[in-house]
C-alpha cells in the first residue's frame, strides 16, 4: 500500500511544522506555488506505522544469507560504522580548513598508503562517490595519458565478453570505442583473439580478475605484456577484489588503473544505491592524472593536493572529496583486519565458495566451469533443468525466496546459459552454506515432482511473481500518473 | 528444437539473412537467439542510409534478461527498418523470420550472402 493511499483530505501533523508570525523564507512571492504539493495527509502515527512496516519487509544481509555473485554482500562490522561515527567526523564540515581537520585527514592519508599496499598501485585517490565513477575516473586517465603524449589515434578500448556491463559503458562515456574479446571455455581469455584485436587503435584493456566467470584470470601476466607492447594501458575492475586481498596485487599483475569498491569489499553496507565509493588507484606514470583531491603529508602536516599541485588532473568527481563516511568505515575495517586478516578474507572467501561448488556438484548440478577451482564465487548452470524439466534460473531464484535465502545473481553472466553466479563471501559459517545447499537440493526434487508449483513461486513473499516483461515494456514509478 | 527455414543464411552471431528479389538485403535474428533472449522489451534500430562493414554492432535489442547487439552480416548501406518493433518489439518472439525482420540493406556486394552459412551448417554450430 502506497503512503497516498492512507490520505483524509485536511489531516495535518502541524506539530511538525514551524509557526511563526516572522516571515521566514525569502522566496520571492511571485516564484511560490499556488496550490498545495500533492502530498500525503496523515497523522504523524501513520506515517511512523507505513514507513517501519515497509522496512519490516527489507531482505537484506542482516537477516539472510545474500550470495549475490560479483557484488559481495558481506558482513560489515559494527565497530566500522561506530568509530565512522565518532562526533569529530560527524561534526566536520567539508569546508573546513586543512589544519582544523588533520585528524580526518591523516585517516584518509593512511587509507590512501594502505589502498596503495594492498593493491600494489603507486597512488590511490579517494574522490569517486561509486564504482560507476570510479570507473569513469579510470578510463578518463587513461586518456588523458594518451592525450598528453599525442597519442589521440587510439581510440577503442578492448573488453572481454565476461565484463560487467558498466565497463563498455564507461569506456563509451569516455568517447572510445568498443571491442569485445570472446573467452575460452576454461574461462580464460583468448589470448589469440585479444593478440589479432590489438594494434595502434588500442588505448587500453578492461579487465576484471578473477573474472565474472568465478575464476582466476592465468594469463595475465601475458595479456598485460601484450597491451604494454601495442601502447595502450590496463584498467582493472575491483569488482571482485575480495577473491585476492592479501594474496596478489592488480599492481604486480601489470594494472595501470584499479577502481576498488570500497563499499564492497571494504565495509559499506550496499545494494540500496548508495552511499559508495569507487576509490582510484594508479600506477607511477598516471599519478599526475589522478581525479582530486588527494590528501599529502608536508612534515607533520596533513593537507588537501589541489589543482594548483596537480595541474594535469582530470579534475573533480564531486564538489567535496568523496563520500567521508564510507572511506571512513574503510579505513577502520582495514585497521582491524591488518595484514593478517586481510589475507584471511580473501582465503575464507575462497574457501566457502569451493566448498559449496564441490558440495553442489556432488549432489548433481552442474558447475559452468567444472574442473577449475572457483575464486570466491562460482557458477552454476541449469540448462539441464530448463531443457527437461522446463524449470528455469529465474524459477530456481523465485523459490530461494521461499526458504529464506537472497537469491544469487541469475543469468548474468551472458555467456553461460539458465546461470546462478553463487558468491557466499568470507562472513558465512558452514551451517549457512549447508543450508543454503539443502534448499537448492529440495528446489531440484520439487522441479522433478512438481514443475508447476515452482513457475509461480515466490509464495511468501509481500508481493509474488512480478511480470518483469510488463514493468519493462510500461515503466511507470509515478504515482499521479498511475492514478489517472 | 528452434526453427531454421532453409531458404536463410546465418551468421555465428545468430543474424539470419534474406536475399531479396530487387537485390536487397533483409537481416533479422534467429529463433534460437530470440528463444535464447526472453521476452523483448526493447530495441534501437539503426540509422537508415548508415554504411556499415560487416561484424560491426548496428543495432541493441534488450530483454528483461540482458541487452545484446546485432552485428552486420555483410558490408553494406542500411536503406530500410521496421518500424513497427519500435512499440512491439514482442514481435520478434512471436515472428523472427517474417513480421520481426530488423533491417534491410544493399549489400556492398550480393555474393557475400552466399559466404554466410546456410541452415545445416547453422543447425550443426547451435548443436555443438
Amino acid at each position: 500500500m502506497l503512503i497516498f493511499e492512507h490520505t483524509a483530505a485536511g489531516r495535518k501533523t502541524k506539530i511538525q511544522a514551524p509557526e511563526t508570525d516572522t516571515k521566514i523564507s525569502d522566496i520571492p512571492e511571485n516564484l511560490m506555488r499556488k496550490t498545495s504539493a500533492p502530498l500525503p495527509e496523515v497523522s504523524e502515527m501513520q506515517a511512523v506505522r507505513h514507513y517501519t512496516s515497509l522496512s519490516q519487509k527489507n531482505f537484506s544481509i542482516d537477516t539472510h544469507f545474500y550470495p549475490l555473485g560479483s557484488c559481495t554482500m558481506k558482513h560489515n562490522p559494527r565497530a566500522c560504522n561506530s568509530l565512522a561515527m565518532l562526533p569529530g567526523f560527524l561534526a566536520r564540515h567539508p569546508l573546513a580548513p586543512d589544519t582544523c581537520s588533520q585528524g580526518f585527514l591523516a585517516c584518509m592519508y593512511e587509507l590512501q598508503n594502505m589502498l596503495c599496499e594492498v593493491t600494489g598501485m603507486a597512488g590511490f585517490s579517494l574522490t569517486p562517490m561509486a564504482g560507476a565513477q570510479g570507473e569513469f575516473a579510470g578510463v578518463a586517465m587513461i586518456r588523458a595519458y594518451h592525450d598528453a603524449n599525442g597519442d589521440v589515434e587510439r581510440k577503442e578500448i578492448l573488453i572481454p565478453d565476461a565484463a560487467h556491463g558498466t565497463n563498455p559503458a564507461t569506456a563509451t562515456m569516455c568517447g572510445y570505442s568498443v571491442k569485445e574479446i570472446p573467452t575460452l571455455e576454461n574461462g580464460d581469455v583468448d589470448v589469440a583473439a585479444l593478440k589479432a584485436a590489438v594494434g595502434p587503435q588500442t588505448a587500453g584493456l578492461m579487465l576484471t580478475n578473477p573474472s565474472t566467470l568465478g575464476v582466476f584470470e592465468r594469463n595475465i601476466e601475458e595479456i598485460a605484456a601484450v597491451i604494454h607492447k601495442a601502447g595502450g594501458l590496463l584498467y582493472y575492475d575491483g569488482a571482485n577484489l575480495n577473491a585476492i586481498l592479501g594474496k596478489i596485487r592488480p599492481g604486480d599483475m601489470g594494472f595501470d588503473v584499479i577502481h576498488s569498491n570500497l563499499h564492497k569489499t571494504f565495509s559499506t553496507p550496499h545494494g540500496g544505491g548508495g552511499p559508495g565509493s569507487g576509490a582510484i588507484g594508479v600506477s607511477e606514470r598516471l599519478k599526475p592524472f589522478m581525479p582530486l583531491p588527494v590528501v599529502t603529508r608536508e612534515g607533520d602536516q596533513y593537507r588537501w593536493l589541489t589543482e594548483k599541485d596537480c595541474p594535469q588532473s582530470i579534475g573533480r568527481m564531486s564538489a567535496f572529496m568523496g563520500n567521508a563516511g564510507v572511506l571512513l568505515r574503510a579505513y577502520v575495517y582495514m585497521r582491524l583486519l591488518g595484514r593478517e586478516g586481510m589475507q584471511r578474507v580473501a582465503e575464507f572467501a575462497t574457501l566457502n565458495a569451493n566448498y559449496m561448488m564441490a558440495k553442489l556438484k556432488e549432489k548433481g548440478f552442474q558447475a559452468a566451469i567444472p574442473d577449475r577451482y572457483a575464486s570466491h564465487e562460482f557458477i552454476i548452470t541449469l540448462k539441464k533443468q530448463a531443457k527437461d524439466l522446463n524449470v528455469t534460473a529465474m524459477d530456481f531464484a523465485k523459490r530461494l525466496l521461499d526458504l529464506g535465502y537472497h537469491a544469487p545473481t541469475t543469468y548474468f553472466p551472458l555467456l553461460v546459459p539458465e546461470c546462478l553466479l553463487i558468491e557466499p563471501t568470507e562472513s558465512e559459517a558452514k551451517e549457512a552454506l549447508d543450508g543454503f545447499i539443502e534448499a537448492l537440493v529440495q528446489i531440484q526434487q520439487e522441479a522433478e515432482t512438481d514443475p508447476d508449483m515452482l513457475k509461480a513461486a515466490p509464495y511468501t513473499m509481500p508481493v509474488n511473481r512480478l511480470d518483469e516483461v510488463r514493468a519493462a515494456r510500461q515503466l511507470d514509478l509515478s504515482w499521479g500518473s498511475s492514478r489517472d | 528444437m528452434s526453427e531454421i527455414p532453409t531458404d536463410l543464411h546465418y551468421t555465428s552471431s545468430h543474424e539470419w539473412v534474406r536475399l531479396e528479389e530487387d537485390g536487397t538485403v533483409t537481416v533479422g535474428i534467429s529463433d534460437h537467439a530470440q528463444e535464447a533472449l526472453g521476452d523483448l522489451v526493447f530495441v534501437e534500430l539503426p540509422e537508415v542510409d548508415s554504411e556499415l562493414a560487416a561484424e560491426e554492432a548496428c543495432c541493441v535489442i534488450e530483454s528483461v534478461k540482458a541487452a545484446s547487439d546485432v552485428y552486420m552480416p555483410i558490408n553494406g548501406v542500411i536503406v530500410d527498418t521496421n518500424q513497427a518493433l519500435v512499440d512491439e518489439p514482442e514481435i520478434i518472439n512471436s515472428s523472427p523470420y517474417d513480421d520481426g525482420w530488423l533491417f534491410k540493406i544493399n549489400p556492398a556486394d550480393e555474393d557475400d550472402v552466399g559466404q554466410l552459412m546456410d541452415a545445416s551448417t547453422y543447425e550443426a554450430e547451435l548443436e555443438d
